[in-house]
């Protein structure tokens, strides 16, 4: 067993670690968030320069070929400096799912123009009553001579109003409950019948609910083809790959939680030191001490669960559901625990909005909440086990 | 040994219920369901408090001499369950369970005729300066200083965390009049008008992006010695006795319960894949483990009631409430962040402002839940933090 990184990731580690620390002070950061945009196009263009975008994308397409380990590299420093760019959407959510699922046409348009900073991507795939049970998934794309006919409602769509373009996952054929008949669609966010209602988020970010009232789109807005996505192989196909795409997406979350647990651990070790009451540091205080004791260990098994998942993932795409689970309960958890902890430690402080500790804490709340909670990954976990 | 509660308390129950639904207005309900924090929008919180004033029901806790109702513990207790129960927003608590409390105990005959009325009528609206930049936990260490000057206090330094000073038009404050001795000694209690000229405020604006507290600054304030209540340089028993008071006549377990019904309400609205959140039998699990700890708070709180109305002090045990009263509001909000799941990301702090004209981007029942999971943090931090409380028991009850 070898955990250390390799060359190459260490200069990855570093430059994003230098990123952070350059171009996202905490007041900067609260800024962008306020903004209409809610991130920095120069940022975005900066990541773009560095190659962040087209980590795990294959060579072919413009990709610099990396594993989900790099991923993880990269979303742990940026998790340290806030990350409020349309990166996990573009990259993971859609860029990953044209790689898995689209035709070589679709792969070579847009992975290029993703890796370029050209294009930003959402997926809309999220609706009332669905709460990560994809199958559960009920908007309708009623085929015609041309193409298909889009009416329904998804919610939630995570950087929606950054993206040039959008994936949009409706049902084929079939019916809400049923894991065959998932189809996704390339959409023009301008196109008509399309209306995007978009809000901030609590963590900074943009997300948005998007109806679609008849909106007409032709048969090679298929992600993968008409040909394909109409027959059953196919039609699986969107389904097993919007699975592995949510696998991803909590190693990315996770790397990134990692990344602002340790932050908020040693933010809030060193308020322990420095702020005085009864005459001495609070840190000299046993019971706080043994509750940044816990903090402490709480980071390292994240850490820990966190390494196992990412490697269980490269091994087997296929195998790795139930380390990918266990991930997201190991960080809801720890992610509450380290997060209230800050808080609490910090004393009137920690509730503000001055303080960046706030804002890490809300950052772990919501990570919580996406792609599945500690419940929904608990119950998936028990049916593997 | 009696659980029976007599048949005049069905009654009483039955006319506290017609007097509300009678007097209660749409808006001030509006505020209740969508107050996120114990601190209730105050516009509408202090409309409800004028309709009970008017009833003489603003103060139940008040010994009736001063305009309390003459209510028994239990009376209270169903009057504050029925008052839940109507979404009325809880009353601010600065000017009725604080500063009022310290008048009737400490204050002069003249001070209890100029403050109390104003108080009950909710024509003052009180705010609380305690707490400093250096003095949280350790309060006793405030800084703020009222040096003598003939009549008046020159008052200097600068108060944090003041809920509610912008709405404010009186503050009731410690500050230090002696260096020597023990620091609990030279603490002295002053009652202020927050339009007295060198008073500035500065809003701290919440990590739910809320504006409740703010700073305070003092410079070179001039406030009469006749404001002081008790002695020169003995606040401290002031601030003590104030301590008591709120300890006593606070109740968690009516909230809780009906906090965590809301919960449920929400959980089974809430879809999942066609059923509802509440048909899972790991959220039950943890919906019925809470409905346990807030039974056994309850009658840990009737138990302290019941030596109440035999004549008993509650002590220092009372700290054991505010801990369980407290972590169990934190962990009722958690649960309601696990039933609603996503729907508690979006950012709704204009749709949550009552009369909000807004649009909800997520259904009426996720509105209020992230809100009140943020805002619910402070309950453990102030108040007296559940680490300072739970040092207290160690201390008084366990003699450790
Ligand atoms: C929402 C909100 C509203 C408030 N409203 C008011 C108000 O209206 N008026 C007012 O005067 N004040 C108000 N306060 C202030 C409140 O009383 C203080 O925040 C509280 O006393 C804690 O002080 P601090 O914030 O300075 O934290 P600190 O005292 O610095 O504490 C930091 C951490 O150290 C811990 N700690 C401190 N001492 C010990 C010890 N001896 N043993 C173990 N642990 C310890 C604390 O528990 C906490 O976790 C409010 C606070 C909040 C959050």
């Amino acid at each position: 067993m070898d955990f250390s990184l390799s060359e190459e990731q260490r200069m990855l580690k570093d430059s994003a670690a230098r990123f952070v620390k350059k171009e996202c002070q905490f007041e900067q950061r609260r800024e962008q968030m306020r903004s209409p945009l809610g991130y920095s196009d120069e940022q975005w263009a900066q990541m773009a320069e560095l190659g962040w975008l087209c980590i795990p994308f294959n060579e072919e397409y413009g990709g610099l070929g990396g594993s989900l380990v790099d991923v993880m590299v990269l979303l742990e420093e940026l998790g340290k400096g806030l990350m409020v760019e349309p990166w996990l959407s573009t990259v993971i959510l859609s860029g990953r799912l044209i790689e898995m699922l689209g035709t070589e046409q679709q792969k070579q348009e847009v992975i290029t123009a993703v890796c370029s900073g050209q294009m930003k991507l959402a997926l809309a795939y999220s609706e009332v009553g669905v709460r990560q049970q994809l199958a559960a998934i009920s908007m309708e794309a009623t085929p015609r001579a041309d193409g298909f006919v889009l009416n329904g409602e998804k919610t939630l769509v995570l950087s929606a109003q950054a993206a040039d373009q959008l994936l949009v996952v409706a049902r084929t054929s079939g019916k809400a409950g049923d894991e065959q008949g998932l189809s996704v669609f390339l959409i023009d966010p301008n196109a008509e019948g399309i209306t995007l209602s978009g809000y901030a988020t609590v963590d900074g970010y943009r997300a948005a609910n998007i109806t679609f009232d008849n909106v007409q789109v032709s048969g090679s807005a298929v992600v993968g083809g008409v040909e394909t996505s109409l027959n059953d192989v196919g039609l699986n196909n969107a389904f097993d790959s919007l699975q592995v795409v949510m696998n991803e997406a909590i190693l990315a979350v996770g790397a990134e939680a990692v990344g602002v647990m340790d932050l908020l651990y040693q933010t809030t070790l060193e308020y322990t030191k420095i702020r005085k009451q009864f005459g001495v540091p609070i840190g000299k205080f046993q019971v706080l001490q043994h509750r940044l004791v816990d903090v402490f260990m709480q980071c390292e098994q994240s850490r820990s669960v966190l390494l196992m998942a990412v490697l269980h993932y490269v091994e087997s795409v296929k195998e790795s559901n139930k380390s990918i689970s266990g991930l997201k309960v190991q960080i809801g958890k720890s992610g509450r625990q380290v997060g209230q902890e800050a808080i609490q430690l910090h004393g009137g402080m920690g509730m503000t909005d001055e303080l960046d500790v706030g804002y890490y804490f809300k950052r772990l709340t919501c990570i919580d909440a996406l792609f599945g909670n500690v419940d929904f990954h608990l119950e998936r976990y028990a049916t593997l086990v | 040994m009696d659980l029976t509660i007599g048949l005049k308390y069905h009654e009483f129950r039955e006319q506290i219920q017609k007097f509300i639904r009678e007097n209660i207005t749409d808006d001030i309900r509006e505020a209740g369901r969508l107050a996120t924090s114990v601190f209730a929008e105050p516009k509408r919180a202090m409309a409800w408090q004028k309709i009970l004033y008017k009833q003489g029901w603003a103060a139940p806790h008040w010994p009736k001499q001063f305009g309390g109702t003459g209510w028994d513990v239990v009376e209270r207790s169903i009057f504050a369950q029925e008052c839940l129960k109507a979404n009325a927003p809880p009353l601010i608590p600065m000017s009725l369970l604080m500063c009022g409390p310290c008048i009737i105990g400490y204050g002069t005959e003249e001070q209890k005729a100029e403050y109390l009325p104003k108080i009950l009528s909710g024509q003052d609206f009180w705010c609380q300066g305690y707490s400093e930049p250096g003095a949280g936990s350790d309060l006793a260490s405030l800084q703020t200083f009222a040096e003598s000057d003939g009549d008046d206090y020159i008052v200097n330094g600068t108060k944090i965390w003041t809920t509610y000073a912008q709405y404010a038009n009186k503050m009731f404050c410690l500050v230090r009049t002696s260096r020597e001795g023990k620091p609990q000694q030279g603490i002295t209690f002053l009652l202020l008008d927050m339009n007295t000229p060198g008073i500035s405020v500065e809003p701290i604006i919440g990590l739910d992006q809320v504006h409740e507290q703010n700073t305070v600054f003092f410079d070179n304030v001039r406030i009469p010695k006749a404001n002081r209540i008790g002695k020169e340089n003995d606040g401290w028993s002031v601030a003590k006795y104030l301590l008591m008071f709120e300890r006593g006549g606070q109740e968690y377990a009516p909230a809780l319960h009906f906090q965590l019904a809301e919960v449920r309400n929400i959980a089974e609205q809430v879809d999942v894949a066609g059923t509802s959140v509440w048909q899972n039998p790991f959220f039950k699990r943890k919906y019925c483990e809470l409905e346990i700890e807030i039974s056994a708070l309850e009658f840990t709180e009737n138990r302290i009631k019941s030596a109440l109305t035999n004549g008993q002090n509650p002590g220092p045990e009372a700290s054991m409430t505010k801990i369980r009263g407290t972590e169990i509001t934190q962990a009722i909000t958690e649960l309601a962040l696990e039933a609603v799941g996503e729907f508690a990301l979006p950012l709704q702090v204009d749709v949550i402002e009552p009369g909000s004209t807004c649009v909800s981007v997520v259904p009426e029942y996720a509105q209020t839940v992230m809100p009140k999971y943020l805002n619910a943090r402070a309950t453990s931090i102030y108040g007296g933090s559940n680490e300072v409380q739970r040092g207290i028991i160690a201390k008084m009850v366990l003699g450790l």
